[in-house]
């Protein structure tokens, strides 16, 4: 780790002044910055705990929406998202104990891995994703692997997530890291399916519309039956090469809607 | 002895309440006062020419003692080879020298370049960074296949080849095993890979040197299996330091797995740079330079051919082995393809003839030696695999046509064609067994159950046979091996009673202090807790050789049996001389000596003090003191045999296996504690299942390794395993030990690999999917490749 300096403001003001500078680095839980750093990948002039911000934590819910402060750790989500079932058991699934009872999710959604969780949810639920400037709509935000449409300073303050008929994620682990090989997220409103992938892509996150023509007017196992994702534009890696990734998406789907509830 | 402290009795292990209140001091816990810190600069390319190194601007950064270069050790030898290999035609191998430090070329990504030692360790990965490095990059040569083209780079330029060997094991077999194969009636042939795996210690290695001045005299802590070796190997071909004058200390060491047998550059550097620079010296790798600079296991290419007549008998075995020594020759890198793996493939089979071919390679990558199993592994799984493809082949049981060809209990000792000999065994016990404790004959319905779930379910069994208590020294000399493989015991009495064993075997995890505490209990009649284990410190053990090859009990137990027992024969003539009875009438039990026929008795103790305070005492005759050494060397291997089998469910739609249940029968000879050996069997099968199932080792063409860190190399975890049956009720005592017993360390990791292989084949097959081979790990995706025809 290179020498950072460390403040831990109270308020989001204080923290939009603090990330003013332009090699300060906001730090969630630090479940992916803090291995960056120790492997001196990453060099902030200051570190900018979001951590002690009382407004970014919790989760409630607000009319028809679920509200999740950005601040809100994995642990937290799976234990009290119990309007929005298949959304806490992601988070109930993230990692291992210890990532989840430091991770956040607005840390997740701002990192915008290719692997993880929270994205294929926020994706699938057409959330949005609120920050200390302004809303974002998920479809808009995902933007490619570790891109978003975050400006720098810019902070995950919450994000509002519909909830959905019946939803379920499932997750393909990868066996080393247990990240998504591949996921997928199914959502079921009453104006439509939204179905989410998240691992597979080489543009992170994306929505497969086939999947979710075919499930709009017949919501079963069956309507994706024989549904290819195309495998171009795959990530093909040590652990699965894109066709099979692909087939896993067509498998993943299909699960995820005879599972939804 | 009661059995709930003797031989036999499942006892807790007593090191484990340090391990596990956090009371355990390993290497990095060790700190010398004035203690300096080194980070090593580690090539990041395979392959290259180091054309600029300037580390003048490194030098004066903050805290910066030295930089340390190849040009430091100019006046040092090279990490030397333990084991000279003789190839097919009577030459020695290729040796090219292993500088400490990166000498003109680096070889593999990870090669140390240079040392930075400073204050603190921060500073010194700071002046790292100021090192004005540049490399040439060079093709890097990474696949044995077209390694020995001719058109290769060379690793070694000096070498001329990339070709370390080409063995031949029985050379004069080869023409018989040929005509053999030719004249079959069934030849099953396989070609597959053994893939590499990182050891990935729990501890990783860590190294402190120090020098003191005053009497010259240099220490180094570090993270080995075998402290002897290392001072032996360090101080006379690396350091020029005469043994008395260097000590090497192995403190409690989390795990070696073979990893940490081996003499390592980084504990030479911070033994050398100590002096240089007048301060200790500490090293301690992290997780990512461990996967770079620990020597990795396995890595072997090979096409095995097996001849059998119409009933399904073996005729001959042939198998021809590329095998991977990386960059550079690790201690004992060349006899593990060799003399632990050839000598091996008879597995449990009367094949009458058998040629082995190892062709042993130099690449741009980690180098490579044992790994728990070492050779065995290697050799288990070509057999076990090849028999299973016959078996398909055949339309024979794949119980059946093992049992047919087994070593019948009547033919030991028996002679391989491959120049050992097994003393003792009974592998059709061992499968009655596992066939019992695995329920064969429910499968059926289970796979029933599997089917109606949409799943593959597949039934696998192997057997194996490994080679422990490695071994006669003249036998290994003659082999190659440039070190004797005895092992050594002092067993010191105390005046009061208590005894402290001093041992050259070397606890990593196996629980020593445990197991020989009982051995001497049982033989003494005294209270385990009399008994304290003393191991790691060339300056309190006599020389030994330390632990691998599942060797401790059967070589270093017997030395503390010999020990014990000219213990036993000296307190019986002070025992005697007390009662002014004949030795020969003394009778020595649960503790106490008496004089047969009379009810004269004294305990352990009046002679263990008479000993010492010898007023009344034989003095003419005896030397005071109750303390003997003795130095144990086998008369051969011991043999421990398995039958095991594994019960897997495939998810046909993904690729994913499910490992549902594992049976273990073994026969390990006697045991001294139950719950320590299944312990240690749990262990293997872990390791085993997890390299069949996860774990793999990749290189990309470049040399970069692509599973460097656990994001990407799969470690084997609780819920990727079933719960074990292990079963060790089948014994048939070593011949040739005092204890009669075999080993059991690396058991597991041998059989579980192709058991785990073979139940996966039988679930695709049941399921329509002719699928001959898969190549480990068995990932889902290879797996669900291979039932859609393809690759992963």
């Amino acid at each position: 780790m290179y020498a950072f300096e460390f403040v831990k403001p109270a308020t989001i003001a204080e923290a939009v002044k603090a990330l003013a500078d332009e090699d300060a680095q906001a730090l969630g839980g630090g479940q992916t910055l803090i291995p960056t750093l120790k492997q001196r990948l990453a060099s902030p002039s200051a570190l900018v705990s979001l951590n002690g911000i009382a407004d970014l934590k919790g989760v409630a819910v607000e009319g028809r929406e679920l509200r999740i402060g950005g601040g809100t750790t994995h642990a937290t989500v799976a234990r009290e998202a119990r309007t929005y079932p298949a959304l806490a058991a992601l988070a109930g699934h993230i990692g291992d104990p210890a990532v989840r009872n430091r991770g956040t999710i607005g840390g997740s959604l701002a990192n915008n891995d290719p692997s993880a969780d929270y994205p294929a949810a926020a994706l699938a639920s057409g959330a949005t994703i609120v920050t200390n400037a302004r809303e974002i709509a998920a479809d808009d935000y995902f933007q490619g692997m570790f891109t978003t449409a975050l400006e720098p300073g810019e902070i995950i303050t919450a994000v509002r997530f519909p909830i959905p008929q019946k939803a379920n994620y499932q997750k393909f682990a990868q066996p080393a890291s247990r990240f998504a090989l591949v996921g997928v997220f199914v959502a079921k409103f009453a104006d439509g399916v939204r179905v989410a992938v998240t691992g597979a892509s080489e543009s992170g996150v994306f929505r497969w519309s086939e999947a979710e023509a075919a499930l709009g007017g017949n919501f079963s196992a069956d309507a994706v039956k024989g549904l290819k994702a195309d495998a171009d534009g795959m990530i093909g890696d040590l652990h699965g090469t894109p066709e099979y990734r692909a087939h896993l998406i067509g498998v993943l789907t299909a699960r995820a809607v005879a599972a939804a509830a | 002895m009661p059995k709930d402290s003797g031989i036999g009795a499942p006892t807790k292990r007593r090191e484990d309440v340090r391990f596990l209140t956090g009371k355990g001091r390993y290497t990095d816990d060790l700190n010398r006062p004035g203690q300096a810190y080194v980070h090593f600069l580690r090539s990041d390319v395979a392959h290259g020419r180091i054309t600029k190194l300037d580390t003048s601007a490194a030098e004066g950064m903050p805290g910066v003692l030295k930089v340390f270069t190849a040009a430091d050790f100019a006046a040092v030898g090279g990490v030397p080879c333990g084991w000279l290999v003789t190839d097919r035609f009577g030459q020695p191998m290729k040796e090219p020298k292993h500088p400490v430090l990166a000498e003109g070329k680096v070889r593999h990504v990870g090669d140390p370049v240079a040392a930075v030692v400073a204050e603190t360790l921060a500073q010194a990965r700071d002046a790292a960074e100021a090192i004005e490095l540049d490399i040439e990059e060079l093709p890097a040569v990474v696949d044995m296949r077209l390694a020995l083209d001719t058109e290769s780079a060379l690793v070694h330029d000096d070498a001329g080849t990339n070709l370390c060997f080409d063995w031949g094991f029985i050379e004069d077999n080869a023409a018989a095993v040929d005509a053999a194969i030719k004249a079959a009636p069934h030849v099953v042939t396989l070609d597959l890979v053994n893939n590499r795996l990182v050891p990935n210690a729990m501890e990783p290695r860590a190294a402190l040197g120090e020098y003191d001045a005053a009497d010259d005299q240099h220490t180094l802590y570090t993270t080995s299996q075998n402290p002897h070796v290392i001072r032996l190997l360090m101080g006379a071909f690396v350091l020029g330091i005469p043994e008395q004058r260097l000590r090497v200390v192995a403190p409690d060491v989390g795990g070696g797995f073979g990893s940490k047998i081996y003499h390592y550059a980084e504990e030479a550097f911070v033994t050398f740079a100590a002096k240089a620079l007048g301060r200790p010296v500490k090293w301690t790798c992290t997780r990512s330079e461990a996967f770079i600079s620990d020597a990795h296991g396995r890595d072997h290419v090979t096409k095995i051919e097996l001849a059998l007549d119409n009933d399904g008998r073996f005729l001959a075995l042939r198998t021809d082995t590329l095998a991977n020594m990386g960059a550079y020759l690790s201690t004992f890198a060349p006899c593990i393809p060799t003399y632990l793996h050839g000598t091996l493939m008879a597995g449990n089979y009367a094949t009458p003839l058998i040629y082995v071919r190892v062709r042993a390679v130099f690449t741009n990558t980690v180098a490579v030696d044992a790994y728990r199993g070492a050779g065995r592994p290697e050799a288990t799984y070509q057999i076990e695999r090849v028999i299973d493809k016959a078996a398909r082949e055949l339309g024979i049981d794949p119980v059946e046509i093992r049992r047919r060809n087994f070593i019948k209990p009547d033919q030991f000792p028996y002679q391989t064609p491959v120049a050992v000999l097994y003393d003792t065994g009974n592998y059709h016990d061992l499968m009655d067994v596992m066939e019992r404790i695995s329920d064969r004959a429910g499968f059926p319905a289970r796979r029933k159950e599997s089917e109606a779930r949409g799943k593959l379910r597949g039934f696998g069994v192997a057997a194996y046979i490994e080679a422990c208590g490695i071994a006669p020294s003249s036998l290994v000399g003659a082999l190659g091996a440039r070190a004797g493989l005895y092992e050594s015991a002092t067993v010191r009495v105390n005046p009061t009673g208590g005894v402290s064993v001093f041992t050259g075997s070397h606890s990593h995890g196996q629980g020593h202090e445990t197991t020989f505490a009982q051995v001497v209990s049982d033989m003494l009649g005294i209270d385990a807790a009399q008994v304290d284990i003393v191991h790691g410190d060339t300056a309190r053990v006599p020389f030994g050789m330390g632990t691998y090859g599942s060797r401790s009990l059967a070589v270093g137990g017997s030395a503390i049996v010999k020990s014990v027992e000219k213990i036993v024969a000296k307190a019986k003539k002070i025992a005697a001389h007390l009662m002014e009875a004949s030795p020969t009438d003394i009778e020595f039990k649960d503790g106490r000596f008496s004089v047969a026929g009379t009810d004269k008795s004294v305990a352990w103790t009046d002679v263990t003090l008479a000993a010492y305070v010898p007023h009344k005492y034989p003095i003419e005759e005896l030397e005071p003191g109750l303390e003997e050494t003795s130095f144990y060397d086998p008369a051969n291997f011991t043999y421990p045999a398995g039958a095991y089998a594994c019960e897997v469910e495939v998810d046909p739609e993904t690729g994913k296996v499910d490992v549902l249940a594992f049976a273990a029968a073994d026969d390990f000879g006697n045991v001294v504690n139950p719950t320590i050996v299944e312990g240690q069997v749990h262990g293997g099968l872990a390791q085993g299942i997890g390299q069949a199932l996860l774990e793999a080792c990749a290189y990309d063409e470049t040399g970069q390794i692509r599973s460097g860190s656990y994001m990407d190399y799969a470690m084997p975890r609780a819920d990727d395993l079933p719960s074990y049956k292990v079963d060790n009720s089948c014994v048939t005592p070593c011949t040739h030990n005092p204890l009669g017993v075999k080993g059991c360390g690396e058991a597991g990791a041998i059989g579980s690999p192709p058991t785990f292989v073979n139940a996966v084949l039988d679930a695709l097959n049941s399921g329509g999917h002719e699928v001959a081979h898969i190549d480990m790990p068995l990932s889902p995706s290879r797996v669900w490749a291979a039932i859609n025809g393809g690759n992963a």
